[in-house]
Parts: C-alpha cells; sequence; structure tokens
C-alpha cells in the first residue's frame, strides 16, 4: 500500500476530512455552454469569513484543499485568501481557466507554495474552444497562462471537459499538453445545472464516441485490463465504500453551504451557522452517506459490475436515490466491458452510453 | 559540532493525522509521514532552539532515548528533510515568518 492510501486509510478510520474542495466563488468571466453554475453573487462569503473557514478546516485536520469556482480570480481577495491558507500549511491546489493568469499571478502563486494548477482546455482549435467558453480569444489566453505558470515552475494539468462540441478534439489537446509540458485528464462528465435545469445533458458525448476513448491507450492505459470483464464481487467488495464523498472529502460553496462533493448537492449544513467540525461529525445527511455499503445499493449489490464500476452517489442522488444506480454510470461499465448492468437489464435500458472518468495522462518528464 | 538550527520551508504543506505528521513538499510533491519523534522534533523547529536542545529538552524527557543517539538519529533526519527542501538548517538562529511556523 502507497504511503498515500495509509494515510487515506487512517484518515477514514479516525473521521478526519483529508480534503475539501472549496468553491470561492460562482461568477465566472466565461460562460462555457455546458457549465452547470449560476454565475451571480448571492451572497459570496467574505474574506473573514473565508479565513475563518480555512482555519476551521486546519484545525479539523483537512491537508488536500482545492480552490475553485466560478473563476477563482474574479476575486480581488484571491491572493489574500491562498496566502492564508498556505499559512494553515494546506497542500493547495488552484482550479481556474487562467483567463486572468499573467506573469504577476503566476510568479504570486509559485512564491505562495501552490502546489498545483489546473486549467480548463476545451480544445487546441480556438474556434472551437472559444465556442465554448463564449469568450473571444480566450484560448490564447489560457495557453499564454500555462506558459508563465511553467515559467515559474508550477504544476499544470489541463483538465479537457468531452462534449458534443469538440468530440472531434482531444488527441489535439493531449499534443498541446505535450507540448506545454503539463499532465492531461480527461473528463467527460457533464452534470445538471444546479437550478435543476436537464439542458446542459444533450452537450454528453455519445456512446459511440467513449467507446473510442476507453480504447485509447494513451488515456486508459492497458486497453484489455481496463475492459476486461469485471471478477465476481467479494464480501470485501460489499462491504466497501462507493468513494470517498462524505468519508474524507467533502465540498464547501461560497455561500458556506457544505455537501459530500461538488457532484452530490446533499445539503448537509452552513458554515455561517454551525462549525465546521460540527457538520463534519454530527450532520445527519453526512452520517446517512457513511452509513452505505456496497450491499445496501439497490440493484447495484446484486450486478457484477459492482466491484469495479465507477458509480458516483452524487449522480444517483441526483437521478432520485443515493442508494440507486447511476444510469450515467451503468452505460460507462457496459461501453467499456460490453456487459449489460443489473439495472440496465432490469429496466431494459441498453442504449447510449454517456460519463466516464479517466485517470490523467502525465507526460514524459 | 557547532549548534544547528532547523525551521520549516515555507513551501511545505503539514498537518498531524493521528499523531503523526504528514508533509508534503510543493517543489517536488514528496511526501513523507513522521513518526512520533520525528514529529516532536518538527514541532519544535522554531528556528532559535538548538537541535541539540530540542533532543534532551523534548525527545529524551518524552521517549526512553540516551541522548547521544537520539542525536545522532535526529541529524540524519534534518539532513534528510533539507535534502527535500522541507527544512531549513543553519549554523546560527533562523528567523522564521509566520508561514513557516510548524503546523501542531
Amino acid at each position: 500500500m502507497s504511503l498515500m492510501l495509509e494515510m487515506n486509510q487512517r484518515a477514514l478510520d479516525l473521521g478526519v476530512p483529508l480534503s475539501v474542495h472549496l468553491d470561492i466563488t460562482y461568477r465566472c468571466n466565461e460562460r462555457c455552454i455546458h457549465c452547470y453554475l449560476d454565475h451571480d453573487d448571492l451572497g459570496e462569503m467574505s474574506t473573514d469569513e473565508i479565513r475563518n473557514v480555512l482555519d476551521q478546516l486546519a484545525d479539523a485536520g483537512v491537508f488536500f484543499l482545492a480552490l475553485s469556482g466560478g473563476e477563482v480570480l474574479m476575486r480581488r481577495d484571491f491572493f489574500t485568501i491562498v496566502e492564508h491558507a498556505r499559512r494553515r500549511q494546506f497542500n493547495v491546489k488552484v482550479k481556474t481557466n487562467g483567463v486572468m493568469i499573467r506573469e504577476v499571478e503566476a510568479r504570486r502563486m509559485r512564491e505562495l507554495g501552490v502546489e498545483q494548477v489546473q486549467i480548463s482546455v476545451y480544445s487546441h482549435r480556438p474556434e472551437v474552444h472559444d465556442r465554448i467558453t463564449r469568450l473571444p480569444g480566450s484560448l490564447r489566453r489560457t495557453i499564454e497562462a500555462i506558459r508563465f505558470l511553467k515559467t515559474q515552475g508550477l504544476k499544470v494539468s489541463i483538465a479537457n471537459v468531452l462534449m458534443t462540441a469538440n468530440l472531434a478534439d482531444n488527441s489535439g489537446v493531449i499534443a498541446l499538453a505535450k507540448e506545454l509540458g503539463v499532465s492531461y485528464t480527461l473528463d467527460p462528465t457533464i452534470t445538471p445545472k444546479i437550478d435543476g435545469d436537464t439542458s446542459v445533458l444533450g452537450l454528453r458525448a455519445p456512446g459511440s464516441e467513449l467507446k473510442q476513448v476507453f480504447r485509447n491507450e494513451e488515456l486508459v492505459g492497458n486497453v484489455q485490463e481496463f475492459c476486461a470483464p469485471p471478477p465476481g464481487a467479494d464480501e470485501d467488495v460489499l462491504d466497501g465504500y462507493p468513494c470517498s464523498a462524505g468519508h474524507t472529502s467533502c465540498y464547501v460553496s461560497p455561500y458556506g453551504d457544505v455537501f459530500p462533493c461538488v457532484q452530490f448537492p446533499l445539503p448537509s449544513g452552513n458554515l455561517r451557522r454551525e462549525s465546521f467540525i460540527d457538520i463534519w461529525q454530527k450532520s445527519s445527511a453526512l452520517a446517512e452517506v457513511r452509513s452505505i455499503r456496497a450491499r445496501d445499493l439497490v440493484s447495484c449489490s446484486a450486478c457484477s459490475h459492482v466491484g469495479t464500476c465507477s458509480r458516483c452517489p452524487g449522480l444517483a442522488y441526483m437521478e432520485g436515490n443515493m442508494r440507486g444506480p447511476s444510469r450515467a454510470d451503468c452505460e460507462k461499465s457496459f461501453l467499456r466491458t460490453g456487459i449489460p448492468s443489473a439495472n440496465m437489464l432490469r429496466d431494459g435500458a441498453m442504449a447510449g452510453g454517456r460519463l466516464i472518468q479517466i485517470q490523467p495522462v502525465v507526460p514524459p518528464s | 559540532m557547532s549548534e544547528r538550527y532547523i525551521a520549516p520551508s515555507s513551501a511545505i504543506a503539514a498537518r498531524m493525522l493521528g499523531g503523526e505528521m504528514m508533509i508534503m513538499s510543493a517543489v517536488d510533491s514528496t511526501f513523507f509521514t513522521l513518526n512520533e519523534v520525528a514529529t516532536v522534533i518538527w514541532q519544535s523547529a522554531d528556528g532559535t532552539t538548538p537541535l541539540s536542545q530540542i533532543i534532551h529538552e523534548r525527545v529524551c524527557s518524552e521517549f526512553d532515548v540516551d541522548s547521544t543517539s537520539a542525536l545522532y538519529d535526529a541529524n540524519d533526519f534534518v539532513d534528510e528533510m533539507a535534502k527535500h527542501g522541507i527544512l531549513i538548517v543553519s549554523d546560527h538562529p533562523i528567523v522564521v515568518s509566520a508561514s513557516q511556523e510548524p503546523a501542531r
């Protein structure tokens, strides 16, 4: 077991929230066609409130802190927040579109000891990327930002969301990542909008495209292994947890709302009314999430994919039941292996795979 | 051997987990966990207390070790941490900024 896995297990045993994703704003300078957020400011936490939240997170044992949004640099106090986070010795990862990062911002991030910067790139072609972000010139600015960050010696990764608007371009973005010397992650997850509007789901990549992605060695490593039929589930698998959401990680919104994960909108408390540690230790919502084992899952517990499926409890929750299947992940398992899930067999829903999660491609050093 | 002073680098992330310190270098992402003795040394790394004093007053008083071998091991530990840029080591007291205060 790697040291990191050991720490994760220890955090799980001790009930420590090892990582937190904190959105400091939903405001953004881009208007991406697939975005799930409402970009109005409905009462973001102030600088002092965020400093106080960071202190509480540090005291609770949080080590990995992802600062995201919206666009983080839309907040004028962004560097004040990072400075405080680093003073409290978090491992800080910043998620941004990079449009507002020039040499000065890149240098400041390096000086503050930001561990990694993740930047969204949708295509290597400006006409495609800028059409998705609806911000003319955004690809040029984003690529410039990556160069500024690399010049400072910062670790940068490109996050490439796959959707109908950029289907043909992931190989071009991989080549761009290699040229820039940064790692690459493909993410085809398109989620309903925060207000429940599901119209963006029409942008999900079709199953035929995902099948190709699953068989791309550059993305999945050993294709034969990745697409192999699932082994039978044993007792360990059935006693296991679906993912870290609510167990060793959680999400905090710009308004102080706490959820198990950014993709799991189960209200668990608000930091303007309760302390983080009280929410983490006493929230009935988080307790319910933590009580679920694979053997408790409706239909999934009897599915041959139960040990290898990337079932997202947040997506299942959004589909109506956090103990139920996530259809998108059922389809993913089917497209990967050719073997339908128990849920698909029950519903007769065999068509159209949609969501996948792929490990990062690390560029040659 | 002259006195050695130690202070944590500002380019690290650190947190206590179950009595042991987790440390990650922001420079090369090297990840360490410190055992109880090393954690005590880390928490005492204020830049002004000599390493020998830390060993005598904090380590030998809390753990069943003799000061000579403890100091020998501590010097190895400090050198290893310094090699990864996690600890700053000097023959003179080090001025520690707020961002360098060791996690407790």
